[in-house]
């Protein structure tokens, strides 16, 4: 499989984002925000950082970049997009995603683990989670607090759209394991068409035992089989 | 000419910054601060004098990329 991790200036987590896929022995290149086209990618990584500098606000800039718009239409094409952190922020400013993400409710900057609750299987980016397991990866992140006004988030549940919440380490929905005022503690999300989704958290940073946590892998083998089905499906 | 736009956050939309100044005032001892709400201010600077074709564009340039209509509202005028 092919990935294409996006960039932009002041994009970071580009680099973890290529690691990881190249980890599980698939294919993963940089681009840069100023391409104009997706090329032969099979899925497209909008990685984390500080796009543009997070001016005016987070995602507002790298929306209207060259590469974003050759995302939107891979995206409406049916092509897998996944958003991490600053890349959740830049997919809800483009419009892919519903909603918006705001700072903390406690101001701070939160760098943490933290443990997340997979609210359903029914999704490229959630397939092959196992059942009741508890995704512990990290946060890096100072406005993740996710909104939606009641109508969208009625929206949200109707079409089973929220696919993780944080949790405490057993899979309580509580206050004190949501760590930035999430609205229902949602971490992350997908589209209605379920190709598109988002979410705060970093499985990228979370593929490995020596970085203190393998769980993230669960999220990439999840798109893996998706996009092995898609291959199987073209080739039949 | 010249454009001022003022971006505020929605009401229903949790300001923690407009509330933590909310409560530094009242730390400072100025009564009867009711709500504090943060948002931002941009000047902009244009050429020409067609007020309305500038409130136009403005006005669409707000909605689409200045603001986030989720999260924000905001004020424009434009002035000699």
């Amino acid at each position: 499989m092919n990935f294409a991790v996006l960039q932009f200036p002041a994009s970071n987590c580009d680099q973890d984002a290529v690691h990881a896929v190249r980890l599980f022995g698939h294919s993963a290149r940089l681009l840069w925000h100023k391409e104009n086209s997706v090329g032969d990618a099979d899925a497209v990584i909008v990685p984390g950082g500080f796009s543009y500098g997070d001016y005016l606000r987070c995602g507002a800039i790298a929306r209207f970049s060259p590469v974003m718009q050759a995302v939107k239409q891979f995206a409406d094409n049916g092509g897998l997009v996944l958003g991490v952190c600053n890349g959740f922020q830049v997919l809800t400013e483009a419009g892919l995603l519903p909603g918006a993400l705001i700072r903390n409710r406690d101001l701070q900057f939160h760098c943490e683990h933290i443990f997340l609750k997979t609210v359903t299987n029914n999704s490229p980016f959630t397939s092959q989670i196992p059942s009741g397991k508890i995704l512990r990866v990290p946060i890096a992140h100072g406005e993740g607090c996710y909104f939606a006004d009641e109508e969208m988030l009625a929206k949200l549940k109707a079409n089973n759209q929220i696919l993780w919440q944080y949790s405490d380490a057993s899979g309580n929905l509580t206050d004190s394991a949501n760590p930035n005022g999430a609205l229902q503690n949602i971490a992350g999300i997908c589209n209605e068409k379920r190709n598109v989704a988002g979410l705060m958290p970093h499985p990228e940073r979370a593929c490995e035992p020596l970085l203190g946590s393998d769980d993230g892998k669960w999220i990439f083998e999840s798109i893996f089989a998706a996009l092995e089905k898609k291959m199987v499906a073209k080739a039949a | 000419m010249k454009a001022k736009i003022i971006v505020t956050p929605k009401k229903a939309v949790l300001d923690p910054q407009g509330k933590t100044v909310q409560t530094a005032l009242e730390h400072m001892g100025y009564r009867g601060v009711k709500a504090v709400h943060v948002g931002k201010y941009l000047e902009i600077e244009l050429e020409g004098d067609d007020k309305e074709a500038a409130r136009k564009s403005l006005n669409e340039a707000a909605h689409k990329f200045l603001s986030n209509p989720v999260i924000e509202d905001y004020k424009l005028e434009i002035i000699d």
